[in-house]
This record gives C-alpha cells, sequence and structure tokens, in this order.
C-alpha cells in the first residue's frame, strides 16, 4: 500500500473559514441600510487619508486670516462659506475628518486594550479578582459619562490629549462588562473544558478558545462606540473642552460658530452634518455588522 | 361510521414560502373527525400533523404560510375562508388547542391565574354587555376549571407563576384555559412529549375522563404509539405530508396494512424482544421543496413499484379502515 | 421583594462611596500642587506648608478621603471661583431647572417612545415603519447641542415659535418656590399664563435632549416587541381566542417592556450628560452649565459637586428601573 501523503490546497483545509465569510459579505450586501453605513465610513476614511491634497485652501485649516473674505455664503469658491476669519469652511470640514477618526480611533482602541484583557480576566478567573474588577467598572458605569469626562478634563485641563483621555476612561468599562459576560458563557463551555482537560496552559486557552469567540460582540460594539466617541469627542469640543482652536474639530467649530446666528447659519449647519453623517454611518455598519455576527438579531 | 363528521378536513394542501424555495408541506389531506371521537393523529416529526391541526385556527404565520387548496367544515362554515375577526370568535369557543411544551406556551411574567382570567374575560367579551361576568366571577371560574384539571393546591397556585410549577401542572393549566370556552372540540398537540412518563400517564388519563364528562371530541397528534394505544379510538397515519392510511385503533394495531404503518409499528422495541439490532425504515425523509410525485413514501417502500409515481387513490377496505396504496386499490373493489 | 429593595438600596450606598472616590481621585490628578495653588503665587514657603497643614494635605490618601468624606457630609462643598458663592448653595438653586428639563424630557422619551416602537413593530414593514425607523436612524446619530442650535435656527429664529431660551421671560416674575419645578408651581399657584409660558420655553430644549433617546427606544421597542411576538405564549393567546389588542398591549407589551426599561436607563445616563451641552444652548439655567462655567475656568470645586449630584442622580434613577424591573419579571426577583 502506498504511504503518499495528499497535501491539502490552502483552499481546502480553510474551506469552512472560506465558506462562512461568503455568507458574510452575502448577507451583509443584502442589508442596504448596512451597505450605506459602509458607504459613508469609507467615505470618510478615504477623504481623511487625502485630505490635505484634496482641500481647496490648505493654509485655512491651520488659521489664515483672511478678514476681507469673512462670513461669505455657500457659492462655488466656497462650497460651504467662510467663516469669521475668512477661512473656507469646506476645507476645514474635510481636515477635521484627520481630528474626528483620529480621536474616535484612539478613544475606541485605548478602551477595547484595558477593557477587554480586565473583562476576561474578570471572567475566566473569577472568585475575588472578578468582584473586584466588576465593582470597580460598575461605579464608573454609575456615572453619565460626558459628566465623568468633564470632569477629568476640568481636573487636567482643556486640550485633545486630555480630551482622548477622559474618554477613554470613560469607555472601557462597556468593554470590561461586555467580555467578562461573554468569557463566563464560554467558559463552561465544552471545548473549553476540553482543552484544560488536555492541560493546555491558561494563557493559551484565553487567547486561542476565548478571545476569537468574543470578537463578534467586541467587534460590533466597536463600531458603535466609534459613533459615539465622536459624539463624545464632538460635545466637548462644542464646551471649549476639547480640541482648541484653530484646530478645525467639528465640535469646536460649532461653539464658536453659534455666536453667529441666525444670519451666518452655514458656519454651524456644516460641521454638525459631518458629525451627523459619520456618525450614523458607524452606526448602519455596526447594525449590519451585528445582523450578520448576530444571528439572533436577524429579523 | 356513517353519521355526518363533527369537523371534515377536505383535500387540503398548504405550501411553505421559504428563502430557499417552495416546501410543499401538506398534499390533499383528507381528515374526519366524528362526535365523541378521541382521532390521533400519528408520524414522524416533519410530517405535518403539527401543520394541520394549527391550520384549523389559522394559528399558522401567514407569509409565509399559504394554503393552496381545500376547505376545512366545521358547524357548515369553513374555517380556512373565514376572516380574522371570526376565526378570532371560534378559538377556544368551538375548538380549542393544547401544544406540547408547556414551558414556552405560558408567559412567564403573568400568574397563571391572571392567564386564565383573561382567557376566560376574553371569552366573555363575545357576549352582549349584559351577559358578561365580571371579574371576581371569572376567578370562581377559573378556580373550578383548576379544580376540574385537577391541580393540586388551585388557591396557591392561583398566584404562581409558570416557572414555579411542573410540567405536569402547567400542562394542566394549559388544559384548563382550553376547556373555558365550553369547546366542542380540543386539539391536542403532542401534550405529553415534554413530560415525564409517569405525568403522562396522569394527562392521558385526565383527557380520558374530560371526553366522558365533557363530550369533548379530541384530535390527539403524537408521534409516540404508546399514547395513541391508551385513549384514541380512531388513528390517522400520516408521512411527508400526505395521509396513508386511516383506521379504527385496532385495526391499527392489529392488522396494519399500509407498507409504512407496518414498518413504524415494528420499530417500536418491544420490552422482552432480545433482539441485536434494531429495526428501522431503510432511506431518509424526502425533500419536501422537491417531493417524489404520487406516493412519497415510494422510494423507502418495499412493495414500490411504477404505478407509485402516481398519487394512490383512497380505498375503503372496511367501514373502519382506509388506505391510501397502490397495492390495496387493485384487487379489492372500492 | 422586600428583601431585594434592601438589597439594592445598601448596594447604592456602596456606589455612591466609589463614585466619591472617584471623584476624589479625579482632584488629585490635577496637575500643580494644591497648597502651592491655593496659597497663592506670592507665598513663602512656609506659608504653603501651613496651608498644607491646614487642608489636611500632609496626611496619607485615605486620611485625606475621610476627611473629604466628612467635610461633604457637613455640606461643605468648596468654593466656586466664578460665582463666588458656596458651591452646596450653587449646587441647591441650579438644580431644580436641572431635574425639570431632565424629568420632562425623559417623560417625552417614554410616552412617544414606547407607543410608536409598538405601532413600528405591529405595523412592520408598512410605509409607516420604514419612515419611523429612518428617522430613528438618523435620531441617535444627532449631535444633541447640534439639533438644539439647529431647533433654535428654525423654530425660534426664522418661524418665531418657541423663545430662544432660558426658563420663562425676563420680565416675568416665577411662581411660589413650593417645589421649585415652574411647570409644577405655576399650576398650583393657578398662574395659567405663567405655567404657558414655562411650558413654551421648555418644548425646544427638552426636544433637544430627547430626541437620540427618543430614537434609541423606539429602535429597542420595535425589536423586543418583534421577538416577543414570535413567542410561543403569543401562539397560545391566540389560540384561546385574545383579541389581537389585548395580545399586543397587555401580554408582548410587558415582556419588551423589560429590555426597553434597560435601554430607557442607558439613556438617561446620556440625557444627564446631555444637560451640559442643551442647558449651554438654551441658557437653560441649570447645572450642566453651572458645571461648563467652571470647567472652563478649571475651578473644579464646581465640577466635583456637578459630578456627584447628577452621578447620584443616575444611581436613583437606575435604583427606580431596577426596582421597576423586578416588579415587572418575577425571575429577576430571585437573583441576587
Amino acid at each position: 500500500m502506498s504511504t503518499e501523503v495528499a497535501y491539502l490546497t490552502w483552499r481546502q483545509r480553510h474551506h469552512s473559514t472560506i465558506r462562512a465569510v461568503r455568507l458574510y459579505a452575502r448577507t451583509f450586501a443584502r442589508n442596504s441600510s448596512a451597505m450605506f453605513g459602509l458607504f459613508l465610513v469609507m467615505l470618510i476614511v478615504i477623504t481623511a487619508i487625502i485630505a490635505p491634497w484634496i482641500v481647496p485652501y490648505p493654509e485655512d485649516a491651520i488659521g489664515a486670516v483672511h478678514l476681507d473674505l469673512k462670513l461669505m455664503p455657500p457659492s462655488w469658491d466656497h462650497w460651504f462659506g467662510t467663516d469669521e476669519v475668512g477661512n473656507d469652511v469646506f476645507t476645514r470640514v474635510i481636515m477635521g475628518t484627520r481630528i474626528t477618526l483620529q480621536i474616535a480611533c484612539t478613544v475606541t482602541g485605548i478602551a477595547i486594550l484595558i477593557g477587554v484583557p480586565l473583562g476576561m480576566i474578570a471572567g475566566y478567573t473569577g472568585g475575588y479578582t472578578q468582584e473586584v474588577i466588576m465593582r470597580i467598572t460598575d461605579i464608573f458605569l454609575g456615572v453619565p459619562g460626558l459628566i465623568l469626562a468633564i470632569a477629568i478634563v476640568g481636573a487636567l485641563g482643556p486640550g485633545i490629549i486630555n480630551a482622548m483621555l477622559a474618554l477613554s476612561l470613560v469607555w472601557w468599562p462597556g468593554y470590561v462588562r461586555l467580555v467578562q459576560a461573554k468569557t463566563l458563557s464560554i467558559k463552561n463551555d465544552i471545548y473549553v473544558q476540553a482543552a484544560q482537560s488536555m492541560g493546555a496552559k491558561r494563557l493559551r486557552i484565553v487567547f486561542v478558545h476565548i478571545l476569537p469567540n468574543c470578537s463578534s460582540p467586541i467587534i460590533v460594539k466597536a463600531s458603535m462606540d466609534m459613533g459615539m466617541s465622536i459624539l463624545g469627542a464632538a460635545s466637548l469640543g462644542f464646551l471649549g473642552l476639547g480640541a482648541q482652536p484653530p484646530e478645525p474639530e467639528w465640535g469646536s467649530m460649532i461653539s464658536i460658530a453659534r455666536n453667529y446666528l441666525p444670519d451666518w447659519w452655514w458656519y454651524s449647519f456644516f460641521p454638525g452634518l459631518a458629525i451627523f453623517l459619520t456618525v450614523m454611518g458607524f452606526n448602519l455598519l455596526g447594525d449590519g455588522l451585528r445582523d450578520i455576527l448576530d444571528p439572533q438579531h436577524r429579523e | 361510521m356513517t353519521d355526518q363528521p363533527l369537523l371534515s378536513i377536505r383535500d387540503f394542501s398548504l405550501d411553505f414560502d421559504t428563502f430557499d424555495g417552495v416546501y410543499h408541506a401538506i398534499d390533499d389531506v383528507n381528515i374526519d373527525l366524528h362526535t365523541g371521537e378521541a382521532l390521533g393523529i400519528v408520524g414522524e416529526t416533519g410530517c405535518g400533523k403539527s401543520v394541520t391541526a394549527k391550520s384549523i385556527l389559522q394559528l399558522l404565520p401567514s407569509p409565509p404560510a399559504r394554503v393552496t387548496s381545500g376547505e376545512i367544515w366545521l358547524d357548515g362554515e369553513n374555517f380556512l375562508t373565514l376572516d380574522a375577526k371570526s376565526i378570532q370568535k371560534k378559538r377556544g369557543i368551538d375548538v380549542s388547542m393544547i401544544f406540547q411544551d408547556p414551558m414556552t406556551y405560558l408567559n412567564p411574567v403573568f400568574t397563571i391565574g391572571q392567564q386564565l382570567v383573561d382567557v376566560i374575560l376574553a371569552h366573555q367579551r363575545l357576549k352582549p354587555v349584559g351577559n358578561r361576568i365580571n371579574k371576581a366571577a371569572a376567578k370562581t371560574r377559573a378556580m373550578e376549571l383548576l379544580e376540574r384539571v385537577r391541580l393540586p393546591n388551585p388557591e396557591r397556585q392561583f398566584d404562581s407563576y409558570p416557572h414555579e410549577l411542573s410540567g405536569g401542572m402547567r400542562q394542566r393549566i394549559l388544559i384548563a384555559q382550553a376547556l373555558s370556552g365550553h369547546p366542542k372540540i380540543l386539539i391536542a398537540d403532542e401534550p405529553t412529549t415534554a413530560l415525564d412518563v409517569t405525568i403522562q400517564a396522569q394527562i392521558l388519563d385526565l383527557i380520558k375522563d374530560l371526553i366522558n364528562e365533557l363530550g369533548l371530541s379530541v384530535v390527539l397528534i403524537t408521534h409516540d404509539l404508546g399514547v395513541v394505544a391508551s385513549i384514541c379510538t380512531r388513528v390517522v397515519i400520516m408521512y411527508a405530508g400526505q395521509v396513508v392510511e386511516d383506521a379504527s385503533v385496532n385495526e391499527i394495531f392489529d392488522n396494519p396494512k399500509h407498507p409504512y404503518t407496518k414498518g413504524l409499528l415494528a420499530a417500536v422495541p418491544h420490552p422482552t424482544q432480545r433482539a441485536s439490532t434494531l429495526t428501522g425504515i431503510p432511506g431518509n425523509l424526502p425533500n419536501l421543496l422537491d417531493p417524489p410525485s404520487g406516493c412519497r413514501f415510494r422510494e423507502r417502500c418495499p412493495l414500490v413499484r411504477e404505478k407509485c409515481s402516481e398519487r394512490p387513490r383512497w380505498t375503503t377496505l372496511s367501514d373502519y379502515h382506509g388506505i391510501a396504496c397502490w397495492e390495496f386499490s387493485e384487487s379489492k373493489h372500492a | 421583594m422586600l428583601w431585594f429593595v434592601a438589597k439594592r438600596c445598601i448596594l447604592m450606598v456602596a456606589m455612591l462611596l466609589g463614585l466619591l472616590v472617584i471623584t476624589f481621585s479625579i482632584s488629585h490628578i490635577a496637575p500643580g500642587d494644591p497648597a502651592a495653588l491655593a496659597a497663592g503665587p506670592d507665598a513663602s514657603k512656609e506659608m504653603i506648608e501651613l496651608i498644607r497643614k491646614e487642608y489636611g494635605l500632609d496626611k496619607s490618601l485615605p486620611e485625606q478621603f475621610y476627611i473629604y468624606l466628612k467635610a461633604l457630609l457637613s455640606g461643605n462643598w468648596g468654593k466656586s471661583i466664578h460665582t463666588t458663592h458656596e458651591v452646596w448653595d450653587d449646587l441647591v438653586e441650579y438644580f431644580p431647572a436641572t431635574v425639570e428639563l431632565v424629568i420632562f424630557s425623559i417623560f417625552i422619551t417614554v410616552i412617544f417612545g414606547v407607543p410608536l416602537g409598538v405601532l413600528s413593530a405591529v405595523k412592520q414593514n408598512t410605509r409607516l415603519d420604514h419612515a419611523i425607523r429612518t428617522i430613528t436612524v438618523a435620531g441617535v446619530a444627532m449631535p444633541m447641542f447640534w439639533l438644539g442650535l439647529m431647533g433654535q435656527l428654525f423654530f425660534a429664529l426664522k418661524l418665531g415659535w418657541f423663545p430662544l431660551g432660558g426658563r420663562i421671560n425676563m420680565m416675568t416674575d416665577p411662581p411660589n418656590a413650593v417645589t421649585h419645578f415652574i411647570l409644577i408651581d405655576s399650576l398650583i399657584a393657578g398662574e395659567f399664563g405663567t405655567f404657558f409660558e414655562a411650558m413654551h420655553h421648555i418644548i425646544l430644549p427638552a426636544f433637544a435632549l430627547s430626541f437620540p433617546a427618543l430614537a434609541s427606544i423606539i429602535r429597542v421597542n420595535r425589536a423586543e416587541m418583534l421577538e416577543t411576538l414570535k413567542q410561543d405564549y403569543i401562539v397560545n393567546a391566540r389560540a384561546q381566542g385574545l383579541s389581537t389588542y389585548r395580545i399586543v398591549v397587555h401580554y408582548a407589551l410587558k415582556n419588551a417592556m423589560l429590555p426597553t426599561m434597560a435601554m430607557i436607563g442607558l439613556r438617561f445616563g446620556w440625557m444627564l450628560g446631555g444637560t451640559v451641552l442643551v442647558e449651554t444652548v438654551f441658557d437653560w439655567p441649570g447645572i450642566g452649565l453651572y458645571a461648563v462655567g467652571a470647567a472652563i475656568d478649571s475651578d473644579f470645586e464646581p465640577i466635583m459637586g456637578a459630578t456627584i449630584v447628577l452621578g447620584f442622580f443616575f444611581m436613583l434613577a437606575n435604583l427606580i428601573i431596577d426596582l421597576t424591573y423586578a416588579g415587572l419579571d418575577p425571575r429577576v426577583r430571585e437573583q441576587i
């Protein structure tokens, strides 16, 4: 009898994964609002990447002053009009996508980096450690988020770095709760017990078995959080506690624009519209991801 | 039986419009229920017995379910053509239904007493305002019903929640609800499948007594031949959405004719039998998205022949025994 | 049930303590030496040390926390630099306006949100459902302050239907302060003109504050109703002859409300945070406005005070929601 071993191609070995991915993609594509969300998000991301090269008046983003052009309504030269120092609002809104995405990614990233490991430790270890971690989490979640962020920024002083720090501190507890609950339910599943009985080290179990199964809810929550953290950052900016002028952050732009209502409405309107579309994009994307990753929510 | 049937399902066919295509769940089913009968509808999971029963009261969600032909007659009315308001008036009053898993069929956030009273009051609303009973009277009636279904300690259980009771007790409450409108017909959809064997026996005894005390006619849907043997007077065997045999309970057990029925009976292990292998029926259920034409059992039937791809004509072997099988329709005259 | 209530109350006290630990920690992460700040720029080293001793800043952290607790409990919440009043007095003055606004907004959210969610579920996939869903998708993405500003732009400035800000007109005398809620006090005093004026003033800010929450509640309630209506016990209810109205409103709604209440709790928190934004836009004299004014000047005794008050208010609301939840769902009462 021949002892030749048949080598499976890469495709054959990963057949089930490929099939799952194709199923996801197909389900997602059928969902028109999710596709719209994806479109918006990609639009924002691409805009942020190519922003410096597409804006008509790049110097306006860093605080040039053209008082002769001040407060002009939307026109072909200035699609979104100009602000009180003559800067092109369109340019500032476009450049603002960079700051916005930067803040969203940083805040969500830090929150995940702190929250997910803590959640897994709490869920897996149980006992006293779990109690302590969960109680601290509960206390943080007992304070309204924006208030806590304002308190932290109030103590540290206004500025974009402090705003990001404050928002991260507000967001990490959400992940702890999510991951702890999921870890608890996975921990008792058969395959984890099987791995344990074979002597797998705890770290290996955590990374190989538990983490991949938590990834779906984490991805969904992260997508929603991108939107929410943008709202948070814009809110802090609006209150003067976040990014400071002349940084083209949408929230801080609106706080100044407020003084020029109603006659020069475009100055408040367009940055707000940008916030709205960006958040909506991430929300729709998150909804779509949840529909494919969490079948129980499918209608 | 020569008297007019109480409930008559005629030429009934139903499809489901699913994502993967049209699922031909029920194909040309004819079933009669006579007054005072305990009719058993028997078949494997997925044979359409539950779907047929739920169709009587229009309980199937209407997309995706779609009736393609047939009528269901009761008291001179075709229940399939009744509109939503009219069928609602029939539910619980002319025909009542109880279901398989009493845990999921009772609302977890209301007490069982409240749920029973709600049903009683709902039936009252069909009467003119002057004839309705009030809440207190409804509660009394609820207590009477709980006693009738032999629920232990009805006063205390009245304020209990479903999760605080055992399976047998919950099933009694479903029966109490079903009886509250004084129906003529009770449809029991696998009422004992989710219960322990000893409780099963109690519930079946209860149903038997109710038939005698109240003159109920019962349709009992089950896959368990033991249940059939204990209380049914007549049995209908279904396979893959078709009725294959229809006989009195004695005829079915002593003199089964249809190959599927025979296979079903042979598959039940005998307690003192010392066989080394269990007898099954070879093959698998047909895919109802694309079912075989004619007799749907033909791909697994030991007696299959060419004619079976044509739907067998219904043959009445005797007053108590009917069958759908070409094997029996050519050698006998109908 | 009583035992459950007691347990939850004790838990809340513990959470409050935790909140105070957090506010205490935050005030200690502020850059700079608090003693030096308190002493002023010209103080000598000895002066700074004296002040350090006086404020107990030389003691260990747990001891300082104890001093902090004692001060709070005795009503000494510090002094506000920019209003020059005691923080406690300021909070007492500004608190009712915020509570009135928030409660009014929650009212709108629940009164409109729950029925619209039910309607959307019962009429699933009809044009009405699609219209409602489109609006709710937009609603949760809407920045509250932008919504407030646009509301001012259209309804106040362009159309003149509503006033621009404040609780009542500057020239109007507020009614006798019984509850400190102008809406209620004016009714008690029989001053209907004032009542309508106050109502007129509260609508736009409440709308801005509640709209994202309203959208969220409609979405959750709709999803939960759809889930619930698929359940077996609904099939049974229909089989027993209950009418669609009773099934939806009496049966299914109670089950669907449970997760909806959880969302109401969550959104309440965002609303409290949102008062900061909405009060700023509408010049509403509440704690939010007060806290923002303090934050910009880095005057943080008021900020800490506001955080504690709003945090406490949120915990209280969560307690009420938890208790209502347990009242609705008997299975919860047996959990810890």
